[in-house]
C-alpha cells in the first residue's frame, strides 16, 4: 500500500505541475497577446493621423466590413428579435404582461444584443478574412515587400481595418437594434395580435435614448478590439499555411471572449 | 555606397550573425554566398531596414540607418529596389497595378505617364502582354520578373535580390542573370545579390562575398574567392567547380 502511494505521488506532482504549466503558459500568453494589441493600437494611431490619408483604401474597407455584412447582420438581428420575443410573449402572459414584450424585446437588443451579436457577426466574416488575408500577406513577404518601398504596412493595411471596425460597428448595431425590433413586432403584432399602438407607445413609454447610445458606444469598442484583434494576429503570423491557420483560430477565439468581457465591464461602467 | 560595420544579430540566443563587415563600391554588383541557414537573408534585412541589429552599423550612402525611426528609414528605401525570393507581389493586384504600385506612391506622374514607365520596364525584363494578368496566372520565372521591374520602375539607386534563382529550371535562371547583367548595364544600378547559387554568382558578380559562420569569411573578385582557401569557400565552390 505505501509503495502504492510512493509510486502515485510523483504522477499527482507531475500531473499538478503540469496543470500550473498550462495555465500559466496561457495566462502569459494572453498577456502578451494584451501588450501586443495595445501596442499595436498605438502604432495604428500614430500613422492614422500622419499623412497620406488613404482614403480610397478605407472606403474599400468600409465597403467590406460594413456594407459586406448587412444581409447576415439584418438576418441575424431579424432572427434574434423574432425569437426573443417568442420566448417573452409565453413567459409574460402568465400574468397578462404581454404588452411589455416590445421594451423588454428593445431594451435588451439596443443595451446588449445588438453590440454583443453584430461584434460575433464581424469578427465571423470580417474579422477571419482580415485576418488569413494579412497573415499570407506576412508569410509571403508582401507586408516585407510594402516596407521595402517605403510604404508603411501599419499605415497602408491596418489603418483602414481598424477604422472599418470603428465606423461600422455602430451602424451595423443600428441595422441590428432596427430588425431585431422589427422581429419582434412581427411576432407580437402580425402573430400574437398585439396592437400596434400597444406595442409602440410601450417601447417608446419605457425605452429611453441612453439605452441605444450605450449599445452603439459598446458597438464601436467591440468592432474596434476585434478588427485589431484580427488584425495583430495576422500581421503577426508566422509559419506558412498552418501557422495562417492558427493565427485565424486564435484570433477568432480571443476576439470572441475579449467582446463578453468587456460587456461586462462596459456594462459596469454605464450603470 | 553600402558599408556593413561589426554587425551582430541573434535569434532566441542564438548568433546568426557574429561581426559581419562588408563594403559594395557605387555601380557594381556583389553576390553573397553562403549555404542556407548561413544568415544571407537576415544580413540583406538589415541593410534594408527590416530588421534592427543587436550592435553594429550599416551605411547606405554614408548614412548609419541603424538608428532611425520608421519615417526616416522611409526616406532611405527610396533608393532601394528588391526583389524576393518568392517574388513577394501583391496577389490581389495586376502585373501593372504591382509595377505602378511604387509609381503611385511616391511619383507623381499621370496615368499615361505612369502606363509608359511600366511598360518599358516590363519590356526591360522581357515580358509582354502580361499587364492585365494577375500572379497566380504566371510561372514562377515570369513572378520573379515582374518583381524585377517593380524593383526598378522608380530607377533606385540599389536593388537587392534575395536568391533570385532559387528554384528556377536552368533556362530561367540564365535569363534572371541576364537580366540582373542588363539591370546594372542599361540603370548603372548597384545590386547586392543574396544566392547559394554558384554559377549564378560567378556570372553576374564584380565581388562576391562569402558569408560563414556568422560573419563575411572571404570578399574579393570572383577569381580570387575561388582561389580562396578558407575551408568553408573550399568545400561550398567544391560542390560545383569539383564538378566542373
Amino acid at each position: 500500500m505505501t509503495e502504492e502511494v510512493e509510486r502515485q505521488q510523483p504522477k499527482s506532482a507531475s500531473a499538478f505541475t503540469l496543470a500550473v504549466e498550462w495555465v500559466g503558459e496561457r495566462v502569459l500568453g494572453g498577456i502578451q497577446a494584451l501588450v501586443g494589441v495595445v501596442g499595436l493600437a498605438a502604432s495604428v494611431t500614430r500613422w492614422m493621423v500622419r499623412p497620406p490619408f488613404r482614403v480610397a483604401n478605407l472606403f474599400g474597407q468600409l465597403d467590406f466590413v460594413g456594407v459586406g455584412s448587412v444581409l447576415i447582420v439584418g438576418l441575424t438581428g431579424l432572427f434574434t428579435g423574432m425569437v426573443f420575443a417568442t420566448q417573452s410573449w409565453s413567459a409574460f402572459e402568465r400574468f397578462g404582461a404581454e404588452s411589455l414584450v416590445g421594451p423588454t424585446v428593445a431594451i435588451t437588443i439596443t443595451r446588449e444584443l445588438a453590440p454583443v451579436l453584430t461584434a460575433l457577426m464581424i469578427t465571423m466574416r470580417a474579422g477571419s478574412a482580415t485576418c488569413t488575408e494579412l497573415g499570407t500577406m506576412r508569410v509571403t513577404e508582401q507586408v516585407d515587400a510594402l516596407e521595402t518601398m517605403a510604404v508603411s504596412p501599419v499605415q497602408y493595411l491596418l489603418v483602414p481595418r481598424v477604422l472599418a471596425g470603428l465606423l461600422m460597428g455602430p451602424l451595423l448595431a443600428m441595422l441590428f437594434d432596427t430588425t431585431g425590433v422589427f422581429g419582434a413586432f412581427v411576432v407580437a403584432v402580425l402573430v400574437k395580435g398585439l396592437s400596434v399602438g400597444t406595442f409602440l407607445l410601450r417601447i417608446q413609454d419605457i425605452v429611453d435614448p441612453t439605452d441605444v447610445t450605450e449599445g452603439l458606444v459598446k458597438a464601436g469598442v467591440f468592432g474596434l478590439v476585434v478588427m485589431l484583434i484580427a488584425c495583430y494576429r495576422g500581421y503577426y503570423a508566422t509559419g506558412g499555411a498552418k501557422g495562417v491557420g492558427q493565427a485565424t483560430t486564435q484570433a477568432m477565439v480571443s476576439s470572441a471572449v475579449s467582446v463578453f468581457i468587456l460587456d461586462y465591464l462596459l456594462g459596469l461602467l454605464f450603470h | 555606397m553600402i558599408s556593413v560595420r561589426d554587425l551582430y544579430k541573434s535569434f532566441d540566443g542564438k548568433q546568426v550573425l557574429t561581426g559581419v563587415n562588408l563594403d559594395v563600391e557605387e555601380g557594381t554588383t556583389c553576390v553573397i554566398l553562403g549555404g542556407s541557414g548561413s544568415g544571407k537573408t537576415v544580413l540583406m534585412k538589415h541593410i534594408i531596414g527590416l530588421l534592427k541589429p543587436d550592435s553594429g552599423q550599416v551605411f547606405v550612402d554614408g548614412e548609419d540607418v541603424v538608428p532611425l525611426d520608421d519615417l526616416e528609414m522611409e526616406r532611405v528605401r527610396r533608393k532601394f529596389g528588391m526583389v524576393f525570393q518568392g517574388a513577394a507581389l501583391f496577389d490581389s493586384m495586376t502585373v501593372y497595378e504591382n509595377v505602378a504600385f511604387p509609381l503611385r506612391e511616391h511619383a507623381k506622374l499621370s496615368e499615361a505617364e505612369m502606363r509608359k514607365r511600366v511598360d518599358e520596364k516590363l519590356a526591360i525584363v522581357g515580358l509582354h502582354d502580361v499587364a492585365d494578368r494577375y500572379p497566380a496566372d504566371l510561372s514562377g520565372g515570369m513572378r520573379k520578373r515582374v518583381g524585377l521591374a517593380r524593383a526598378i520602375v522608380r530607377d533606385p539607386k540599389i536593388v537587392l535580390y534575395d536568391e533570385p534563382t532559387t528554384g528556377l529550371d536552368p533556362i530561367t535562371t540564365d535569363y534572371v542573370d541576364e537580366m540582373i547583367l542588363t539591370a546594372k548595364a542599361k540603370l548603372g544600378v548597384t545590386s547586392l545579390v543574396i544566392s547559394h547559387d554558384v554559377a549564378s554568382a560567378f556570372k553576374v558578380a564584380d565581388q562576391i562575398a562569402f558569408l560563414a559562420e556568422g560573419r563575411i569569411v572571404a570578399h574579393a573578385p570572383p577569381a580570387e574567392v575561388r582561389r580562396s582557401t578558407h575551408p568553408a569557400v573550399k568545400l561550398f565552390l567544391s560542390t560545383w567547380f569539383g564538378k566542373n
